[in-house]
């Protein structure tokens, strides 16, 4: 589990966030929802401490600051909304720097096992042997997870994952990190725009709104008209089609 | 693949030695070979020294920064050493033993430069986050700073003396410090054992301070450790022959260029080879071939400059 106590965070002199109170459970997935400029990728780079903050974090029951950085990048790994990716590498090669927490560069047979099974997890394969500067936005985004794959934490941090990503992708993906976290008994927490994949595929959804958390609870919870409503300040009409909640927002 | 890159590698290996036998072996007679060889042997070894400081250097200066037309120069080690050759002879004179004697000269610009770097990376650069360029700013202002203090000094001293301290302004491997020879060598392998080891995490440093402090590696602080490394290989190398950074924007640039890969390791080898292999054929074409009619530093300052706007021609289009 996650727990967050009393986090704060100003860029310059304007609030981001402020006193956040919340505690993450284990072995979900976990949604964060909110409009742009809610924090949410601030929060995100801060419980991976990616980003300084007032407040304390703890993961597992023990300080975030108690963590050697090795050890944290075993726990927790984070892909973040935008990345530099502008060398030479194969899409193989980027992937196994996922494996660099628990072997730096000395790969072994589990290492290239873990990687393999990475490349396929996200339909790689046919790619494998290509540079990442020569891949489309959608392509790179692949090879990013795949690396954050193999890198094997207990909790992944997915910060817009499906960015540039057609529907085939999003989904097979949503399925995939709905299947880690089943039989590998993953956390998955990342952020989506698209409140009907955290609607179908998250147990959890916590729901930012003015430098603060505003809802934050089961998915079945909060997927309702007046919370939506609340969050995104809009008219949501939701139905239910085979046991899923799809919200309809468009007109 | 990485059978290829081995390949280069042995070749360039293979250039090194050729340059290395032809800068030692021409010209040598029966008679002449007593006084020659042991003083062809020294240059060698500085050209070795000189080679590995730059080629690393250069390459994990650009990595670090995410530029590829910058070299360690720019953070003004050359100008704290000009200004630190100035001092001495505007103080003591030129007849002063302490400019003759390397050992005290090579000591003092050392802690000088080393003082400098301190100063601007623990103080400045703090291992804060996005205070790299600001650092490397710094590095610019003091630089043209002491710059100003040396011309300065310059104008006021003897023009004899002057003569003297003009001679420090460019490489040259013609008066090679025996004195120090031993000692830089010693600094240099020390510092490229710890820069071999520490290699592979430039690998991912390359791709940015979000993914490395994902993947376990301290960006900040590994950062810090890089730029003191680097200072002293520049420091070392230009207290031995001059300030001769310019040539690193070449030779980093070439291996990037043939070698093709991520890896630093290699990448940083190519570079090591490719400097010795410039040096020691410049410096073979100065002394052999024109007879000390030109400096080894005019050469590296033509093809450096054609090749330095060609990097700019190209990297503009981008
Ligand atoms: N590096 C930064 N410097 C200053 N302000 C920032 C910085 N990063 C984010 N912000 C501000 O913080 C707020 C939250 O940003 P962010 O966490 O990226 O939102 P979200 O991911 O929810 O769209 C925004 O108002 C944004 O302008
Ligand atoms: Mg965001």
């Amino acid at each position: 589990m996650i727990e967050l106590l009393n986090i704060n965070k100003k860029y310059d002199d304007k609030d981001v966030l402020k006193n956040i109170n919340l505690s993450l459970p284990k072995g979900k997935i976990i949604s964060l929802i909110g409009a742009n400029g809610a924090g949410k990728s601030t929060l995100l780079s801060i419980i991976s401490r990616l980003t300084t903050s007032e407040g304390e974090i703890i993961i597992d029951d023990k300080n975030i600051d108690n963590y050697h950085i090795t050890e944290l990048s075993k726990k927790i790994s984070i892909l973040r909304q935008s990345n530099y990716l502008n060398i030479k590498l194969t899409v193989r090669e980027l992937i196994s720097f996922g494996r660099y927490p628990h072997s730096k560069s000395r790969l072994n047979e589990k290492d290239n096992k873990i990687i393999d099974e990475s490349i396929s997890y996200m339909n790689l394969d046919y790619l494998k042997n290509k540079y990442i500067d020569e891949l489309s936005g959608g392509e790179k985004q692949r090879a990013l997870i795949a690396m954050i794959l193999a890198q094997d934490s207990d909790y992944i941090f997915l910060d817009e994952p499906l960015n540039n990503l057609d529907m085939k992708h999003s989904v097979s993906i949503m399925k995939l990190l709905r299947k880690i976290v089943k039989e590998k008994s993953k956390t998955v927490i990342l952020v989506v725009h698209d409140i009907n994949f955290a609607s179908c595929y998250s147990d959890y959804i916590v729901a930012l709104k003015n430098t603060g958390v505003l809802y934050a609870g089961d998915a079945e919870k909060i997927i309702t008209k007046e919370k939506l409503k609340n969050i995104f300040d809009m008219d949501f009409e939701i139905e239910d089609i085979d046991g899923n909640k799809i919200c309809i927002y468009y007109t | 693949m990485l059978k290829k890159q081995h390949k280069i590698l042995i070749i360039l290996f293979i250039l090194t030695i050729i340059s290395c036998l032809l800068f030692l072996f021409w010209g040598i007679t029966r008679n002449n070979y007593g006084y020659n060889i042991p003083r062809r042997i020294n240059k060698i070894i500085a050209f070795i020294i000189t080679g590995s400081a730059i080629g690393y250097s250069t390459i994990v200066f650009q990595t670090v920064t995410h530029n590829r037309i910058l070299t360690p120069s720019i953070i003004g080690l050359d100008s704290i050493y000009m200004f630190v050759q100035t001092l001495i002879v505007f103080f003591l004179g030129t007849g002063s033993l302490v400019m003759v004697s390397g050992s005290i000269n090579f000591l003092v610009s050392l802690v000088f430069m080393l003082g400098f770097s301190v100063i601007v990376f623990y103080i400045v650069f703090n291992g804060k986050k996005d205070k790299l360029f600001v650092t490397m700013l710094a590095g610019v202002v003091f630089g043209s700073l002491f710059g100003s203090f040396s011309t300065f000094m310059q104008v006021v001293i003897d023009p004899n003396d002057f003569l003297i301290v003009q001679d420090k302004m460019f490489a040259s491997f013609n008066n090679v410090n025996v004195s120090i020879l031993k000692i830089t060598m010693l600094i240099l392998f020390l510092s490229l054992v710890y820069g071999y080891k520490n290699c592979d995490k430039l690998d991912i440093m390359a791709l940015g301070r979000d993914i490395s402090l994902n993947l376990g590696i301290a960006y900040d602080s590994v950062i810090r450790k890089f730029m003191i490394l680097i200072c002293i290989m520049t420091a070392v190398s230009t207290a031995l022959v001059g300030p001769i950074t310019f040539l690193g924007i070449l030779t980093a640039n070439i291996s990037r260029q043939i070698l093709k890969t991520y890896k630093h390791s290699i990448m940083i080898t190519g570079a090591i080879l490719l400097s010795i292999i410039s040096i020691a054929f410049g410096q073979f074409i100065v002394e052999r071939i024109l007879t000390f009619r030109t400096t080894i530093n005019v050469i590296i300052n033509f093809i450096g400059g054609i090749y330095f706007i060609y990097l700019l021609i190209k990297e503009g289009r981008l």
